[in-house]
């Protein structure tokens, strides 16, 4: 398995998991209170700060651990990376017509700040899942 | 399952014969060996310019080393 492979790999854990902690704590929340009440802010923010650093931490200790000199992207993973990230575009430019249309019928911003987080997930889910697709099936 | 590619090559019999492994192939030309893998297995087709690199290194003319069928 290539480097740029592995990377896929931590990148779709880290964008699964902490997504999903994410939206449970949200939905648990959203039952027992009104949506606009919810202070969704700070873990919105700490949702997407920690998978910065995640994604580096993560890295930095695949590096040390599993490093080699096979550690360059080569033109291969350059042409998956690029299909993953065309297909990741269609999704979010789609997904974001959600939060448009939450905006544009004047939905409370808890709904249109977390349709835009949908968005981002889902499009990074999607290129990743392209990519892994990609090197496992070739194209 | 069809082939991603209808590109083929004979570069796993190339190798056997110049003895040389997935890896030294790679760093001859500058990919990592899970290219040269997947070039092998059929499931990438390899930019023109890496073909003809691969071709060079075993003195073999492109159309020796791969393969295409012809429309029928």
């Amino acid at each position: 398995m290539s480097y740029e492979e592995k990377n896929a790999w931590r990148y779709l854990v880290i964008g699964v998991v902490i997504p999903v902690a994410y939206f449970a704590i949200i939905l648990q929340r959203a039952n027992s209170t009104p949506v606009a009440e919810i202070q969704y802010q700070p873990l919105l923010l700490g949702a997407i700060g920690l998978a910065i650093v995640a994604a580096i931490v993560l890295a930095i200790l695949t590096s040390i651990l599993f490093g080699s000199k096979d550690d360059r992207a080569d033109q291969r993973d350059s042409a998956i990376g690029r299909r993953g990230d065309r297909v990741g575009f269609y999704v979010m430019s789609i997904a974001t017509l959600a939060a448009l249309a939450l905006a544009l019928i004047g939905a409370e911003q808890f709904w249109i700040a977390n349709a835009i987080y949908a968005a981002f997930v889902l499009a990074a889910i999607v290129s990743t899942v392209v990519k892994l697709v990609a090197y496992r099936r070739g194209f | 399952m069809v082939k991603p590619t209808r590109v083929t090559n004979i570069i796993g019999e190339l190798r056997h014969t110049h003895e040389l492994t997935q890896g030294e192939l790679a760093d001859r030309v500058g990919v990592t060996r899970q290219t040269i893998n997947a070039i092998e297995q059929g499931k990438y087709s390899p930019t023109l310019e890496l073909a003809f690199q691969i071709s060079r290194v075993f003195s073999a003319p492109i159309e020796q080393v791969f393969s295409y069928p012809k429309e029928s």
